[in-house]
């Protein structure tokens, strides 16, 4: 059994990095390094979500009105939307663990598509900002209702309001929109066969950030659209 | 250039630097240690900017009235200064030189875990800087380094956003050199390399990209809102609009202050190595040693508010934060002590990186013991905003870190370039550079004592001779800082073929060739003793 020996030594082999010994080293590095740069990202995000706290408790009456011009059925869907990425998310790493390539490429398209749908809802809210007015400096002149709710807590912190949600929702999107990226090369990767169930670390790996992502939005969803006591 | 000069080279054995030629050899290598030697022609050359900016500032301080450039130069000179010798040269500098180099040669890996990362981060550092030096030319940033609201937001019409999208570029690079370390020093140490074998240099590094990424997203953070906010004035950091200009420092200083431990540590490492060497011993206390340096990591995340004790904060923070500041003395000063306690009965030989590590300790110790003086709540209140201030900063940062980083430099140069540099001439120039900078700086601590605010084009014309006394200082201590680079290039060339183990220290990053093959050891070893077992061969010696 010559030849079957030398091909199980070169799919052991494939994906192997040279500076590793062997692929479960390679495997917790990666792991590891993806968990580093998850801190990162907490730190990074905690950053802003500190300053959100600071300024919300100094002017919660504008945060919540702010925060009642916001479509709550649009930020729930697009939670569910983004819980199910999730799902999928795990299914594919789930389906590289067992060798399956089609239903590893078939769950990273779904979850190219409910992230494309959660974007796209994203973009409307925004739209809707502009058609409001209230886009903070490049065009904030809130008007009849909007105006009627932001008033109470003074205009100029509402603004901060909305300064914070595009910060956050934008700088959350931003990590969406790299996400897209990474899971259009996994499926290309995907495709070419790249992946086996001793070796798909890239998958666990863009697995574990997409999941980070929602977790932003899973806090990002109460504190900025569920503000106050309106429902 | 005839091919008779060429021909020893040609038998030469293949190292990392002979294995290719070519500048794609070098742009694309994913060798860290060829990426090593990129960022440090690339730190050298901010070095001498930030260095040149320096130059002119000390030259416009001959005269009270000031010698050289108008008030607004003179900010934008030393602001310049600030940003390019923090970011672009003390933050990188030991770690991206001689960490890249090092640490998968003393844990006794082929390369860092992440060889694409690397270069990456090399690339983002090299935008990062263009954008900087693009804020430069473009007509200069007038905030000072720390970009201070309403400085960088309501008053400025100067190049504020390229240089804050330049600093926030570049502290990806941080972040993922870190991660880097991280990684590989947990996963890719030899066989039998456990924790407490490890060189202190590795604990040293290790604390350093602990801060590097947890510290470096809030900058990124911070910087982020600061650009924002100069843009769109939306008031974040604006009172007038309900902002809080004081959020802006602290977000800054959350990070800035641990930034002081990302330039000190590694040249602490860098110095326990040396000392151990030069002395022949093992260090001191090596466990309390290593765990100081994460001590001193850990630490330094609590301690930012001390350099807001003027602007507002509670005065009960302030009593917290400068209680926690005094903590950081501790683990600096078990360091200090264990060097000290390691040259106790040691076999002390004064080779130049020696001269480096004990002019290190000094110069540290110098600068730990003002900082104590600004830690207190009162005498920082007169003391806060003066040359005082600069004085003790730069003799951390220039007097520790460059110190330390010419330390390391001398130490390992023979294995990075396989060449060895003349003695004597590095012994004059580390007694230069001892010199020079202690003329610069310690007028300063007394010009800070008697009031002199730092920041200023002018001064008033009793402090003329103090000032006169620092810009000597400074063109001595630039000489000292040329001396090497001369020499250090000219021994690539002409200087003696360095052996192996040119200093006889322990560690595997000796035990290779020098300079090392592509990827490090021909067989990879195996670690069977401690750090620093230079008693054994001693009592071989002596026997």
């Amino acid at each position: 059994m010559p030849d079957a020996h030398a091909e199980h030594a070169q799919t052991e082999s494939s994906g192997l990095a040279h500076q590793f010994e062997d692929l479960a080293q390679q495997h917790d590095a990666d792991t590891l390094g993806i968990w580093i740069f998850l801190v990162t990202e907490i730190m990074f995000f905690g950053g802003l979500f500190a300053a959100y706290a600071i300024l919300r408790w100094l002017y919660f009456a504008a945060f919540e009105g702010g925060s009642h011009i916001l479509d709550i059925r649009l930020g729930a869907i697009n939670t569910v939307v983004l819980l199910g990425s999730s799902l999928t998310m795990a299914l594919s790493v789930r389906s590289a663990q067992i060798g399956n390539r089609r239903a590893l490429v078939l769950f990273l398209i779904l979850t190219m598509i409910l992230g494309g749908a959660f974007l796209g809802v994203k973009a409307y809210e925004y739209r809707q900002k502009f058609v409001e007015h209230v886009v903070p400096s490049l065009d904030w002149a809130p008007e009849g209702e909007v105006l009627a709710r932001l008033a109470p807590g003074g205009l100029n912190h509402a603004q901060l309001y909305f300064f914070f949600y595009f910060a956050m929702t934008g700088l959350h999107a931003l990590h969406m929109i790299i996400g897209m990226g990474l899971l259009l090369w996994l499926v290309l990767r995907a495709r070419k066969g790249d992946f086996t169930p001793r070796y798909f670390a890239p998958v666990e790996v863009v697995g574990l950030y997409w999941h980070f992502v929602d977790i932003v939005w899973i806090f990002l969803f109460p504190l900025l659209y569920l503000i106050g006591g309106r429902y | 250039m005839s091919t008779a000069t060429l021909e020893p080279r040609v038998q030469a054995p293949r190292n990392y630097l002979n294995a290719e030629y070519g500048w794609k050899s070098w742009l694309f290598t994913l060798d860290h240690k060829r990426i090593a030697l990129l960022y440090m022609v690339s730190i050298t050359f901010f070095f001498m900017v930030g260095g040149a900016a320096a130059v002119l500032m000390r030259i416009h301080l001959i005269e009270p009235q000031g010698a050289l450039v108008q008030p607004e130069t003179y900010n934008k000179l030393f602001t310049l200064h600030g940003v390019i010798m923090i970011f672009f040269f003390l933050v990188p500098s030991i770690p991206t030189v001689l960490g890249n180099f090092l640490i998968p040669l003393m844990i006794g890996a082929r390369d860092l875990a992440f060889p694409r990362l690397n270069l990456l981060s090399w690339y983002i550092y090299i935008v990062g800087g263009l954008f900087t030096l693009y804020s430069a030319i473009a007509g200069g940033v007038d905030t000072g380094w720390t970009f201070y609201t309403p400085y960088s937001s309501t008053y400025s019409n100067t190049q504020v956003t390229a240089v804050v999208v330049g600093v926030f570029i570049n502290g990806f690079s941080s972040i993922l050199t870190g991660l880097n370390f991280i990684v590989t020093i947990h996963k890719m140490r030899a066989p039998g390399l456990t924790w407490y074998r490890m060189p202190l240099f590795l604990w040293a590094m290790y604390a350093t990209s602990i801060i590097m990424v947890l510290g470096t997203p809030v900058l990124a953070i911070a910087l982020f809102l600061l650009a924002l906010e100069h843009l769109f004035h939306v008031g974040i950091f604006s009172p007038a609009l309900g902002g809080d200009p004081l959020l802006f420092q602290h977000l800054f200083w959350f990070y800035s202050h641990p930034t002081v431990y990302i330039m000190i540590l590694p040249a602490m490492g860098v110095v326990s190595e040396i000392i151990a060497c030069f002395a022949r011993k093992r260090i001191f206390g090596y466990k309390i040693v290593g765990f100081s340096s994460v001590a001193i990591a850990v630490l330094g995340f609590l301690v930012w508010g001390h350099h807001m004790f003027v602007t507002g904060q509670s005065i009960y923070a302030g009593l917290i934060f400068s209680f926690l500041s005094f903590m950081v003395a501790i683990p600096s000063a078990i360091k200090v002590f264990n060097w000290t306690s390691t040259l106790y009965k040691g076999s002390i030989s004064y080779e130049a990186p020696m001269l480096y590590a004990l002019g290190f300790i000094g110069l540290f110790t110098m600068g730990g013991l003002t900082g104590m003086f600004l830690a207190s709540l009162a005498t920082d209140v007169h003391l806060n905003g003066t040359y005082f201030i600069v004085a003790h900063f730069h003799y951390i940062m220039v007097g520790g870190a460059v110190m330390g980083y010419l330390g390391g430099m001398h130490f390992w140069w023979p294995k990075i370039s396989g060449r060895k540099y003349p003695n004597g001439w590095a012994a004059l120039a580390a007694a230069i550079i001892f010199v020079g900078f202690n003329l610069t700086f310690f007028p300063q601590f007394i010009l800070g004592y008697l009031g002199m605010p730092r920041r200023y084009a002018f001064y008033p014309a009793e402090f003329q001779v103090l000032n006169v006394m620092s810009s000597a200082g400074a063109s001595i201590l630039g000489v000292g800082y040329l001396i090497p680079l001369v020499y250090f290039i000219w021994s690539m060339r002409y200087g003696p073929v360095a052996e192996a183990n040119p200093w006889g220290a322990k560690g595997l990053e000796w035990q290779t060739s020098s300079p090392p093959p592509t990827e490090n050891f021909t067989k990879m070893p195996v670690v069977t003793e401690e750090a620093y077992a230079y008693a054994a061969e001693e009592k071989i010696n002596r026997a």
